[in-house]
């Protein structure tokens, strides 16, 4: 059985990235909170609170359609398998090529989609003003995330992130200037799509300028739990996204032992951490902006995208 | 051994007797049943047959010749790759739209205005993609426009309608013209054959020019942006289930006229084609969902959105002219294959949205979505269809609408290679653009969806609907089922386009059938590859894990309540979000440039009892800028020109006399 511990290894980044998702969550709110001067909640905060959303019952709006019931668990799906496709700690796994970049992006777009209609569907005010919001910034997220994918795709020749990340590694790569801007970009679209400050405010609820928590507010239990879980799960995406893109180091090479594989687990938590830190370090500094100067922020990192693709069709070196 | 293009005439004949039987049944109900029922087997039968010739002899073309029209030349036909492929997406459309109008046919008031003519459209439709002489193609061309006008104004009386109609007919005359000016051209030494021009010699202006007659021609068939104005105005008029053919299937028999002579009768294409494809391209895809977004007609919104669609395709298109001019065909044959790919798909769930959109206005008499809401509840099955079709056509895994658009993003990747400084800055553009499109198409729908199929009902008509009948949604229950197939198993479509390809450009896509697991590797495994099905499998089986253990070992416990809105929920359902304050944010981003959006607030002052007032103004510049001044230059014209209705006859006659010394003192002068 050739193909077993392949599949093992297949099987332990999707363990994984559950696993360590609600910690990368509890690790940025700590982290904040000390920053702050706060102590802050413990780290398994997160853990905590998804397992008693889990018990309660759930609340549903008399309106409420199989949709909304449905909604939940296609969008954890949905997210937990572009997730397990983000190359963490080793390239080239089982189903890798299953899935490229666009095709994350993709999954991601699908599981906004439901979530955007699952706001929609009670019919109040709150989740419609979510709704309506989100789209607003995905229709400029999405296309800059795309734009950086085109320029790490034509800098790398592939849009598989297994041979992204393994070209990303060696020394062809050298400094350029299309991939700084593709980096400045894949950041701010980061932030955006994960609801985080200076976009919105994931600690706030009953604030007009909410976006994504207003999308959610009818939901309860293990539907809210499920939710919660996809949005920890996105953001573990994001930093893993981001690290495999631009310090894809100590990532275990296909076929690897299991030393190596230790190795890689062990970089990319050192890579989580950091990029936890940045956050923390980031929202911290940064105040919210009004909803309306979203799509400056957003139109810049489209721009930064597109650029930096022009610049690789102007020259491959540049 | 008869052919499969003589087979398919037959089926055109038999489609043209069955519109005869539909002018006299037209009153019975019987009558419908039978019309409808005949064109589903026949429809379905020349889809079979075309699908046949594509998959069973890809390389032969079949023949057939008819003693009709021009008497010295006759009619020709000719059944290949490219016909068969837009056959079967003709064949398909029609037999679904049948199969619905079984159902939806029965809320048609005025039956004799729809049965005569849509057997005729059909026919005409599939003559179009057979005819294989410029007479018989121009000839189909207009019998389709002329049956689609007349299912246009069936419901003549309805306001607008009749706007509509003659919006259609003025812009179908035009492309008309444009075509048979260019095929003029194409046929310089006055053969009218298909097979005389693609043998003869073109000159590269020539070519040029021709390219850019047969955009203007099957452009504004298929709906380009600027030509796309009678488009939203007559595909919402007809009877839905004639919309959906054509939205879904009649623009996509334009796009077939166009890739008839911009790859194959035009001679050599050249890169400045490629450019203009794709500038107009990009332009059609941001523009029509820009328009969509801000559309409340249900309808409406989705005949916009076709010009999107009509858009991607022709991005597609673009980047194949580019690279095929630049001697990189199997460059060339990825950006057709996904140009193609999209065309049936656009095909099957424009037809699909259509056939919902018909549903809903046959159970509630409504076309605007601020008057609809909660449909979930009251049409579970159409809601559940008209979802998958939301999400196909959004570009979203794994439906079948994002494989095309996965397959163009990938043809975009291709053209670093591309040495002209015009492509090389416009294909990034290009290729922002139609992110930009999927991303704000991904937003329409959560739109369309989300007002008129959830929330809570704003009208009596919404809250009291009823189910549709069991034709219709067989029709759109079958077409999810190939959003889904195409979708998951895309390798297998791919490899039916291949001998297309083959005959027009001289490369294909490699061959998916034999990649493991089913993937589709669009050039070589290690640049990209996606799976349908493993995707498919991996999102169902995590959901169900997911489902399975949280209801086996956490709470299953379930309670109905009020709706919490922040614990002041308001019974009345006009306080949810509407259509226009859905779009609102979109309008404010990208509105203020292409609408010249304002919005006019009027507040009264304190203590006054007048109520306030909130307006948007929007103008469609396109119209405002293009259309009105041509509109006005003709009105003014014709004034000018209105003395000459009441001379005398002596003056007339020194009229017809100078007439005839001027034309012949040019042609003493021309060299």
């Amino acid at each position: 059985m050739a193909l077993m511990p392949d599949l093992l290894a297949q099987f332990l980044q999707m363990a994984l990235v559950l696993v360590l998702a609600p910690l990368l969550t509890g690790f940025v709110r700590k982290l904040k909170a000390r920053l702050l001067r706060r102590r802050g909640p413990s780290l398994t905060q997160p853990y905590r609170d998804l397992l008693r959303l889990l018990r309660k019952e759930v609340v549903l709006a008399e309106n409420a359609s199989w949709l909304f019931r449905a909604a939940p668990y296609l969008i954890f799906a949905t997210t937990w398998v572009a997730a397990a496709l983000v190359p963490t700690f080793a390239t080239g796994l089982l189903y890798s090529w299953s899935a490229d970049l666009i095709v994350i992006i993709a999954l991601l777009g699908s599981a906004r989609f439901l979530l955007a209609l699952a706001g929609l569907d009670v019919g109040t005010s709150f989740g419609g003003i979510g709704s309506s919001r989100e789209v607003m910034i995905a229709s400029l997220a999405e296309p800059a995330m795309l734009l950086i994918a085109f320029t790490v795709a034509l800098i790398a020749g592939s849009t598989q992130l297994s041979t992204v990340a393994a070209f990303m590694g060696s020394p062809d790569v050298g400094l350029r200037v299309s991939l700084g801007m593709a980096a400045i970009a894949l950041v701010m679209v980061a932030i955006a799509e994960n609801a985080r400050i200076p976009v919105d405010n994931p600690a706030t609820h009953l604030e007009l300028t909410m976006v994504h928590e207003a999308m959610v507010l009818e939901y309860s239990g293990r539907h809210l739990a499920m939710i919660e879980f996809a949005s920890h799960l996105k953001l573990l995406l994001y930093v893993s996204l981001i690290a495999c893109l631009f310090a894809p180091w100590g990532l275990a090479e296909p076929g690897a032992g299991r030393g190596a594989m230790a190795a890689g687990v062990a970089a990319w938590l050192g890579k989580l951490a950091a990029g936890g830190a940045l956050l923390a370090a980031f929202e911290t500094a940064t105040a919210k902006m009004r909803v309306f100067r979203v799509p400056e922020f957003l139109g810049a990192a489209l721009m930064l995208g597109l650029l930096a693709t022009l610049l690789m069709f102007v020259s491959k070196s540049l | 051994m008869i052919g499969r293009a003589a087979l398919l005439l037959f089926g055109v004949a038999a489609l043209l007797a069955v519109g005869l039987l539909g002018g006299a049944l037209r009153g019975r109900p019987a009558g419908r049943r039978l019309v409808y029922g005949m064109t589903v087997v026949l429809c379905g039968s020349m889809a079979a047959a075309a699908l046949g010739q594509l998959l069973d002899a890809p390389a032969a073309a079949s023949v057939a010749w008819l003693p009709l029209g021009l008497p010295w030349q006759g009619a020709h036909f000719r059944l290949d790759a490219l016909s068969a492929f837009f056959c079967f997406v003709v064949g398909v459309g029609g037999a679904a739209a049948s199969l619905f109008a079984i159902g939806y046919g029965r809320h048609e008031t005025a039956p004799g205005r729809v049965l005569p003519f849509y057997p005729l459209f059909l026919a005409a439709m599939n003559l179009v993609v057979l005819a294989d002489d410029a007479f018989s193609f121009l000839f189909s061309w207009e019998l389709m426009s002329l049956s689609s006008w007349a299912l246009v104004m069936a419901h003549h009386q309805e306001r607008d309608n009749a706007h509509a109609g003659y919006v259609y007919l003025v812009m179908a005359s035009f492309g008309t013209l444009a075509l048979l000016l260019g095929f003029g051209l194409l046929a310089a030494a006055g053969d009218y054959t298909f097979d005389a021009m693609r043998g003869a010699e073109h000159a590269p202006s020539t070519t040029l020019l021709v390219l850019a007659l047969a955009l203007l021609g099957a452009g504004s068939k298929a709906g380009i942006v600027p030509l796309h104005a009678w488009l939203p105005l007559a595909h919402p008029a007809a009877p839905s289930h004639v919309s959906a053919l054509m939205s879904g299937v009649m623009t996509k028999v334009a796009v077939y006229g166009f890739i008839r002579i911009a790859f194959e009768l035009g001679g050599e294409p050249q890169w400045a084609s490629g450019f203009l494809v794709l500038l107009v391209g990009g332009i059609t895809a941001v523009l029509g969902v820009l328009y969509a977004l801000i559309q409340h007609d249900l309808k409406r919104l989705l005949a916009y959105h076709t010009v999107e669609n009509i858009g991607i395709i022709f991005i597609g298109l673009g980047l194949a002219l580019a690279f095929q001019s630049n001697g990189l065909p199997a460059a060339a044959a990825l950006a057709l294959t996904a140009a193609l790919f999209h065309v049936l798909n656009h095909s099957v769930f424009k037809s699909l949205l259509f056939f919902g959109a018909g549903a809903v206005l046959a159970a509630t008499g409504e076309r605007d979505m601020e008057r609809l809401g909660g449909l979930i509840h009251r049409m579970p099955k159409t809601a559940f269809a008209f979802l998958a079709g939301c999400i196909a056509i959004s570009a979203l895994p794994p439906l079948n609408g994002f494989v095309s658009e996965w397959l163009t993003f990938q043809a975009i990747l291709q053209s670093p290679e591309l040495p002209q400084w015009a492509l090389k800055i416009m294909v990034p553009a290009v290729g922002a653009m139609l992110a930009l499109s999927a991303a704000l198409a991904a937003a329409c729908f959560v739109k369309a969806y989300g007002i008129s199929f959830l929330g809570r009902p704003r009208s009596d008509a919404a809250r009291q609907a009823r189910e549709t009948d069991r034709f219709s949604l067989a029709a759109m229950f079958g077409l999810s089922g190939i959003c889904l197939a195409a979708g998951i198993l895309p390798g297998f479509v791919i490899d039916a386009l291949a001998p297309a390809m083959q005959a027009l450009l001289g490369a294909r896509m490699p061959l998916q059938a034999g990649v493991d697991w089913l993937s589709i590797v669009p050039v070589a495994a290690g640049r990209s590859s996606y799976n349908g099905w493993l995707v498919f499998a991996f999102i169902a089986l995590s959901a169900s894990l997911a489902v399975l253990i949280i209801h086996r070992f956490a709470s299953h416990a379930r309670r109905r309540a009020p709706a919490w809105d922040c614990g002041s929920p308001d019974p009345d359902p006009a306080t949810q979000y509407t259509a226009g304050s859905f779009a609102q944010p979109i309008r404010r981003v990208y509105g203020t440039w292409i609408f010249a959006a304002r919005e006019v607030v009027e507040m009264p002052a304190p203590g006054s009892v007048a109520p306030a007032r909130h307006r948007e103004i929007l103008r469609d510049l396109v119209w405002d800028r293009l259309y009105a001044p041509v509109a006005g230059a003709v009105e003014y014209a014709s004034e000018r020109l209105n003395v000459l209705q009441f001379l005398t006859i002596r003056r007339y006659l020194t009229l017809v006399f100078l007439a005839l010394v001027t034309l012949l003192l040019v042609l003493a002068i021309w060299p």
